[in-house]
């Protein structure tokens, strides 16, 4: 009882722990998956296909065992700078789940509506989410891109995008 | 044939009209995505692969070797002009640099780095001209021991050495590996982490895995954190140099480039550590030590050419044993691979026509950089100024576009979305992306070698040690590996000598580079000033 108030302000602000959690989860993965392979030992073949997934699954879970320690301990990973990046405000997820969507949206749309339709709404969406408000500008540019990507892989590279709903139109 | 007839053949084929357009094409657009925030060389190449695919091998790694170059001359400007350098090799460019600029000396700036670029950039070409061949010829006497031995170094220098946590580092590499292992196993027919998924089965697509790294994962990133109000680009006019410019830069450059060679071609090597040092050595032999930290030339020109030098370095093992040592020589291994083409000792006989040409490629790249890009600097620095959403916009339309039409199928886009998320965690936790691609890329790679090491050894485990390079190799990783104990144990002993750790150099902020140098230029400054005979005579 006395330990979990502590144990949860030890846990506030290490959302790094999460990342000690994926690397884990991903070297149990890949553990389960070697173990599940049914290989007859072969003289051509001694190493076989199970010895490396087992050393990465090794260095996976040791990983995420001393990056938790670490963690717990106030390391703490250095966020990645860059010339666009200003690390003084938190994550501004208010961009980027917008981003995201115009990205599913793609996903969902290309093979059916088309990379002309899908390719437009991907360039307009994402523009839109990183903050650009000249709508018709940002329209001509989308749609003109997307036309030319199009026409460009077609003539050029011999590359078929899809045309989707607007086949025949195209 | 010798070096000099071979190399004058690979001109021949470099200079025919299409080859020479493609490599005009590379140079331009290499720079232009070294200058834009956000991308560089190693996902532009990524990029392009599916697209090259209908081009001649030859006329696409002209195309490349265009984008590799023009991507280092492009980072030096962004890193000048703005001061906040996007890739890690020109942090050291930007303490003088950016002082330089803001002191109304841009067009100074560009143009030593401009010059210092092409004349590193040529011997460094030159270096790799004579040397690779050399190479080769011990190489193929190397069998798949040495070859394990050699891919391990690499990958553990790349982890270990680079970096500012070598535990994330190890992380990273992981993380690269697991996903190196998805899809069918060659020898056995296995499938491995496919979950049952026919689309897994061939693997994940190298241009899918680095484009969602690179590309989604750094645009999603931005977008968490981008800049409210942009960073002030410094105008500049045309570069160039005066007199006194150019006798204070003549000497820095030579020296760069023979810091920047050697290490670009050692596994882990890189470009941060060979800049850092010259940056240091430049500031022990300057004659005017106060201008550093306020814009002295010689900081620019120095690791500048260090940076093309480590360049041209990092073609060597590429070329001679088809080992990438930084993510762009990577992805170029990946597109020789998807040629057809099996990079290594081999390649120089089988390939012979192709890597002359591509190393003549890579002289006239340099060339055709400065003739270019001296009038240019004008245009690039107002490509800076590119509104960000239409950036960002922009470089996820490409990244969507490249990845989809490796396979035409949208579940690759559903991949690319999921390895960018990770890119983008990566990011925020200071997880390295190369060890990552590396790991990638060189994982089934070291796992064939060990195989047929192991094969040949009849599942003796001695096998791994039967040559004495292998061996050689096992000693050299095993100092690696051990050094941060041995560091901290000499300190330990001497608590007084602050010398600065070699995991210091990547993801300083420049202000803490600039701040070591001062403590450790004036321990040493006094013992190295008049006693150097490097003077002007």
């Amino acid at each position: 009882m006395s330990s979990s108030p502590t144990l949860a302000s030890r846990l506030k602000g290490r959302s790094e722990l999460g990342v000690a959690l994926l690397l884990g989860a991903v070297g149990v993965l890949v553990l389960v998956d070697a173990i599940a392979l049914v290989t007859p030992y072969s003289k051509s073949d001694p190493v076989g296909p199970k010895t490396l997934p087992y050393l990465v699954a090794g260095l996976l879970i040791v990983c995420a065992v001393l990056l938790a320690i670490n963690v717990l301990r106030g390391g703490q990973g250095e966020a990645e700078g860059g010339e666009d990046v200003d690390l003084t405000h938190p994550a501004d997820w208010k961009t980027v789940l917008p981003l995201v969507g115009a990205f599913v949206a793609n996903i969902l749309l290309i093979d059916w509506a088309g990379w002309v339709i899908s390719g437009t709404i991907l360039f307009w969406g994402s523009a839109w989410a990183l903050g650009s408000r000249h709508y018709i500008r940002d329209g001509i540019i989308s749609v003109g891109m997307s036309v030319l990507t199009f026409y460009g892989f077609y003539l050029g590279l011999g590359i078929p995008l899809p045309a989707g709903l607007l086949e025949g139109v195209l | 044939m010798d070096v000099f007839s071979s190399l004058m053949d690979g001109f021949a084929t470099a200079l025919t009209p299409m080859n020479f357009l493609y490599a005009v094409i590379g140079v331009l657009l290499g720079t232009a995505v070294g200058v834009l925030p956000g991308l560089g060389p190693a996902m532009t190449v990524a990029l392009l692969l599916p697209v090259t695919y209908v081009l001649e091998p030859t006329s696409a790694f002209i195309m490349f070797a265009g984008i590799y170059y023009g991507g280092m001359y492009g980072g030096s400007t962004t890193s000048i002009l703005l001061n906040t350098p996007g890739e890690s090799s020109s942090v050291v460019t930007a303490i003088e640099g950016n002082k330089m600029a803001k002191a109304g000396r841009a067009a100074q700036a560009l143009a030593t780095a401009a010059i210092g670029s092409f004349v590193a950039g040529t011997i460094g070409t030159a270096l790799l001209a004579v040397f690779a061949p050399i190479v080769v010829k011990f190489a193929v006497s190397l069998g798949s021991p040495s070859y394990f031995a050699i891919m391990v170094l690499a990958l553990l220098a790349v982890t270990a050495v680079l970096g500012s946590s070598r535990l994330r580092g190890f992380a990273s590499l992981g993380l690269g590996l697991a996903i190196g292992l998805v899809g069918i196993d060659s020898v056995t027919g296995q499938r491995r982490l496919t979950f049952g998924q026919p689309l897994l089965a061939d693997g994940l697509d190298i241009v899918v895995v680095a484009v969602a790294i690179f590309a989604v994962g750094e645009a999603l990133w931005v977008a968490a954190h981008l800049r409210r109000n942009p960073l002030q680009v410094i105008p500049v006019g045309r570069p160039w140099m005066g007199k006194q410019d150019w006798k204070r830069s003549w000497k820095p450059w030579l020296r760069g480039t023979a810091f920047g060679f050697p290490f670009g071609a050692l596994p882990a090597g890189g470009a941060e550590i060979p800049t850092f040092l010259s940056y240091v050595t430049e500031k022990r032999l300057s004659k005017h030590p106060e201008e550093f930290g306020h814009g002295a030339i010689e900081g620019v020109a120095g690791p500048e050419a260090a940076n093309n030098a480590a360049a041209a370095g990092t073609m060597t093992p590429l070329l001679a044993l088809g080992l990438p040592t930084n993510a762009t020589a990577a992805v170029m291994l990946a597109a020789f691979t998807s040629y057809g083409i099996q990079p290594g000792p081999q390649l120089f006989s089988s390939q012979g026509p192709l890597v002359w040409a591509l190393i003549a490629s890579l002289f006239i790249g340099n060339f055709l950089l400065l003739i270019i890009n001296l009038p240019l600097a004008p245009l690039w620095a107002k490509l800076l100024q590119l509104p960000r959403p239409y950036l960002y916009a922009g470089i996820l339309f490409f990244a969507t576009l490249g990845a989809y039409s490796v396979n035409l199928q949208a579940f690759d886009l559903v991949l690319l979305l999921v390895l960018g998320a990770l890119g983008f965690m990566m990011r925020r936790f200071g997880l390295p992306v190369l060890p990552l691609i590396l790991g990638v890329i060189l994982g089934p790679r070291i796992e064939g070698q060990l195989r047929k090491t192991l094969q040949l050894s009849a599942g003796d485990p001695a096998g791994l040690w039967s040559e004495p390079i292998a061996i050689g190799v096992y000693i050299i990783i095993a100092i690696i590996l051990i050094w941060p104990l041995l560091f901290k144990l000499i300190r330990r002993n001497r608590p007084a000598t602050s010398l600065l750790s070699p995991n210091a150099t990547r993801g300083n902020e420049p202000t803490d580079v600039a701040r070591g140098n001062v403590t450790h230029g004036s321990q040493r400054g006094d013992a190295t000033t008049d006693g150097d005979g490097d003077g002007d005579g």
